[in-house]
Parts: structure tokens; C-alpha cells; sequence
């Protein structure tokens, strides 16, 4: 082979490694969830804020893996992510649907409901969409121990918010259990509560607290270290 | 007649180098030792907020005091060696030949065995008085704190966030971590899932947290005031976010603050709903009801496994 073909062999190869890890970094590292802005449908310094957790998550390469989705304030479309835009100093009304069945937590500190205001969440359950199982009710403790109440948990570390999230009817979710995502039937929790976000802006991680990673040691991987899945980012702007 | 020679210039007399070299060196060593005494020491970290904090920061600064003579000795050594004795345009005359001189030699193995042994003997000392250093003695600590008025402190790491039980008020559980001044206390450290690190920085207290084994620290705290808690074990994505803030206050307040937080936990039922307190948990194993928990896929009890037939029980 000549110096020239040689040359322009070798030029070939790296132009193609270089963008093969460009590919890669953009595809990968760049391409996480979207962000759901609820900045806009703040009014009267409230925000309604709605997520759903579900068993699982079909949408995406990784089925077998319990995820939250975000509603979209304007399409009501879920939003296969756990990034979402709030306004500072501002209550943020809370709901999340609960399709995903119990989980004992680890530690059941988190039984308790801390920061939100007066410290309580209210719960429904549903047999299925638009058929509730009783009245709504107001807990304080919703003990995971004693009962199978928790199917995750919705945290903001920072801002002291720790809430159980209630799961459904055992015996429903076992035998009827939303099997794809987003779900928009099946058996279910409607739990609500409210907190204020902080006049400073910034970034506020939220996780789950239940071990919900499947497949993982003790519950702790995959989902529960995933952008997108059961731990996310409140965007706190002005 | 033979043309007579010129008499030869008077070889330059070799100054002391030796003398040079230590009149030097004793200068730099002295400021830098004044320095890092009178300047430096004030502002060591960790601080002053407890025993084992101003006992770190008096090891350190001791620690500065005693490496700085020789690393200037070395410095000084190197640059006058640079300076006096480089190679010259053409002077291609070796250099003086090298023997051994037992003298120095000696004093090179004395001196600087004296200067470990010394570091043995204080790291020793500065272990045993302040009760361990605030560091992890493991769960049968050696070095404990005089007195039984000790405050017990539990710290729980779990991915991603500390949080703290204190057994001589009802065990109840805390996210924040306050603490009387003056009064020691004893941190036993254990984890949930993975290992994890409390690291009260400004109290300077230190201890793994490891799953199943109870890691105890002790300190005193000496003055109120805040400091910051971080996690320093990598446990997993949000192992940078794993901190949060405690602080010290005076006997009045912490009284208050941990009757209050006991009682609110009594009335809303978390203490009933709490395991009761151990030294160590099996998150596997649920004690209210004394079962295993089932493992599914992984995950301890998910899916209702865990639960009777009977208790499809939700709020």
C-alpha cells in the first residue's frame, strides 16, 4: 500500500473511532429524559404536580424495571421521566397514582410522613380508574410494617419530604395488576399531599426509599439509580 | 637563564559548607515551625468544635512541625548543592570521590529513628486521651470517655440519607442530628444496605458504616454551633448528595428538642411502628410480626409476598 493510501487509511479509521464515541457520549450520556415543565400552570402560588408509579415499564428497553412517569400538564400525556420544572416559593399539590403492589421498607422511619404541610398525605384506593374503593383518608403514619400499605416512596432529602406512597389492594393488584405502562387501568392508590418549594432555585433530587430494584443486591440497583425510573430532579426556577 | 615562573595563584580556600547548609536550614526551619504555630495552628481543620476535632488539629499542626525541618533540610540541601556545586564551562574534572562516614551514618539512623518513635509515641497518646480520636474503634471499642453520663447515638446509612436514633429517649428516630454541648457521646454507626461513612467533619468523628456491625465513635462536643455530615464511602450514584447538616446546643435545648420529637413520634405511632432498637438491623427480617421477609426477584417482600393471605390492608 502506498504512503498515501496509508495515510488516508489511517485518517479513515480515526475519524471513525472519534465519531463512534461521539456517537456514543451524545446517545448515552446526552440523551437522558425530558424535563416536564409545570412553570407555566402555576397560578395563585400553587402548582398541581401529578406522577404515577408503576409495576413496571414498557416503553422502555428495561420492561421489567418499576418506574414513575410524570402527567404532562398540558397534553395530560405521561411522560416516561422523573424530571420536572416547579417555580420557587411556590405549594407544589401533590398526586400519585399508585399501580405498583407492596413493598416492606427497609427502614420504616420512612412509614412517616415528614414536610409536607400539616404533615400528613390522603389516600384513595381504586378498583380501577373512576372506581374508588371508599372515602379518601388522612394518614400521618402509613406503618408498612404492620400492613401491606407501601409500594414506594416519593423523597426530596433536601427539602426534609419523605412520603410513603400507598399501594393498592393486594388482592387486586395480584390479580389484575396494571401490566402495561403508563397504566391507565387497574387497581390503585391515589395518594395526595402538598409541600412549598423553597424561595432559592436549584436542583432538588427525589428518590424512592423502598429497595425496588429488581434483580439487584438487596433491591438497591438499576431502577433505583436511573434517571428516568424511581429516582429523578425537581427544577426549582424563578 | 631560564625565564622564571609565575608563582602560582593561592588555591581558594573551600568554605564550610556543612556550617552553610545548617545556618541556612536552622533559619527556615525555625519560621516555618513559627509559622505554621502562630499562623496555621489557629486555623486548622477540623476546628475547635470538639475534644477529637482540637485533638486532630493539634496532631496535625504537631505532624507540620516536625515534617517541615526536614523537608526544608532537603530543599535547602538540594538548592545549595544547585547553586555552589553545578557543573562549570570547562571544568571536566571529576568530581571528589565518595567514602562512607560512619558518623553520619549514625546520625542519620538515629536521627531518624528518634523521629518515628517519637511519631509512635504521640499518635499513641493522642489515640488513648481523646477516646479513640473520634474514629470507628469497631463494635468493642478499647478507648472509651470517663463517666457514665454518655449520650447514645445511632446512626443508620441507608442509600441515600442518614438518619438518627436515640435510644435514651424511646428510641425514636431522627433526620436531624443535634446534640448537648459538653456531654460526650457515643456514635454507634451501621448500615441498611450497602457501606457507607458518617463523617461529622467539624466534630471529627469518622466511622464506616457497614451493614450488620455496629462501628462506635465517641467525642465530646465543646462548643454549639452547626457542622456538617457527609457521607465518605462512594455508595452508589447519589453518594456526592448523601449529607446533611447537626449542631450542637446547649443541655436546655437538645432536652427540648429530643422530649419533643419523642413525644410527636409517640402520638402519631412511629415509635410503635419502629423496630425496637438494636444495635444492629436485618432489614430481611420484620420483628413486629418476628417473620422473614420473602424474597422476590431480589427485593425483600415485594409484591405483597411478605404479607398473610388475610392483610390485603391498605390505607
Amino acid at each position: 500500500m502506498s504512503l498515501p493510501a496509508r495515510i488516508v487509511t489511517l485518517l479513515v479509521a480515526f475519524a471513525a473511532v472519534v465519531a463512534g464515541a461521539v456517537f456514543l457520549a451524545v446517545y448515552y450520556i446526552g440523551g437522558g429524559p425530558p424535563t416536564v415543565n409545570f412553570v407555566p400552570e402555576a397560578s395563585g402560588g400553587q402548582v398541581n404536580v401529578v406522577l404515577q408509579e408503576d409495576p413496571q415499564n414498557t416503553v422502555t428497553s428495561r420492561p421489567d424495571w418499576v418506574s414513575y412517569f410524570v402527567q404532562d400538564p398540558v397534553t395530560k400525556k405521561w411522560v416516561h421521566t422523573t424530571l420536572f420544572q416547579v417555580p420557587a416559593n411556590t405549594r407544589v399539590n401533590m398526586t400519585i397514582l399508585g399501580y405498583d403492589g407492596c413493598t416492606p421498607l427497609r427502614n420504616n422511619f420512612w412509614s412517616r410522613v415528614q414536610g409536607t404541610i400539616g404533615g400528613t398525605a390522603t389516600v384513595q384506593q381504586f378498583k380501577t380508574v373512576g372506581q374508588p374503593l371508599g372515602v379518601p383518608k388522612t394518614f400521618k403514619v402509613i406503618n408498612s410494617w404492620s400492613h401491606c400499605s407501601v409500594g414506594h416512596t416519593f423523597a426530596i432529602p433536601s427539602l426534609h419530604v419523605f412520603v410513603p406512597v400507598a399501594s393498592p389492594n393486594t388482592k387486586l393488584f395480584n390479580s389484575s395488576a396494571c401490566g402495561s405502562s403508563p397504566c391507565t387501568s387497574g387497581p390503585h392508590s391515589m395518594q395526595k399531599f402538598s409541600f412549598y418549594t423553597p424561595k432559592t432555585t436549584g436542583t432538588f433530587r427525589w428518590q424512592c426509599f423502598v429497595p425496588c430494584g429488581g434483580g439487584f443486591l438487596d433491591g438497591n440497583g438499576g431502577p433505583m439509580q436511573t434517571l428516568g425510573f424511581m429516582m429523578g430532579n425537581m427544577e426549582v426556577t424563578s | 637563564m631560564a625565564e622564571s615562573e609565575a608563582p602560582a595563584a593561592p588555591a581558594k580556600a573551600e568554605p564550610n559548607h556543612g556550617l552553610r547548609i545548617f545556618l541556612i536550614w536552622i533559619v527556615l526551619a525555625l519560621v516555618a515551625d513559627l509559622l505554621i504555630w502562630f499562623l496555621w495552628y489557629p486555623h486548622m481543620p477540623p476546628g475547635r468544635q470538639s475534644s477529637s476535632a482540637q485533638h486532630q488539629a493539634f496532631d496535625i499542626t504537631v505532624l507540620g512541625l516536625a515534617a517541615a525541618p526536614v523537608m526544608l533540610f532537603v530543599w535547602t540541601y538540594f538548592g545549595y548543592a544547585l547553586i555552589n556545586w553545578r557543573h562549570r564551562q570547562d571544568d571536566d574534572e571529576d568530581g571528589p570521590p565518595i567514602f562512607g562516614h560512619t558518623g553520619l551514618q549514625a546520625a542519620f539512623i538515629a536521627g531518624t529513628s528518634v523521629i518515628v518513635l517519637a511519631a509512635f509515641v504521640f499518635g499513641t497518646i493522642e489515640l488513648i486521651v481523646p477516646a479513640g480520636a473520634g474514629a470507628g474503634e469497631g463494635p468493642n471499642p478499647v478507648w472509651k470517655p470517663s463517666g457514665s453520663n454518655i449520650l447514645q447515638v445511632q446512626v443508620i446509612g441507608q442509600q441515600w440519607q442518614f438518619t438518627y436514633r436515640y435510644p435514651q429517649f424511646g428510641g425514636m428516630e431522627s433526620t436531624q442530628l443535634v446534640l448537648p454541648v459538653n456531654r460526650p457521646v457515643a456514635f454507634h454507626v451501621t448500615s441498611l444496605d450497602v457501606i457507607h461513612s458518617f463523617w461529622a467533619y467539624q466534630l471529627g468523628v469518622k466511622a464506616d458504616a457497614n451493614p450488620a456491625v455496629d462501628n462506635v465513635a465517641y467525642t465530646t462536643p465543646e462548643h454549639t454551633g452547626g457542622f456538617t455530615v457527609r457521607c465518605n464511602e462512594l455508595c452508589g450514584i447519589w453518594h456526592g448528595a448523601m449529607f446533611n447538616s447537626g449542631r450542637v446546643t446547649t443541655p436546655t435545648a437538645f432536652q427540648a428538642w429530643a422530649r419533643a420529637t419523642e413525644l410527636a413520634e409517640h402520638r402519631v405511632g412511629l415509635l410503635a411502628a419502629l423496630p425496637p432498637y438494636s444495635l444492629t438491623y436485618d432489614p430481611t427480617v420484620i420483628p413486629q410480626l418476628g417473620q422473614e421477609v420473602v424474597k422476590v426477584a431480589g427485593i425483600t417482600g415485594a409484591n405483597g409476598y411478605y404479607y398473610p393471605p388475610q392483610d390485603p390492608e391498605q390505607p
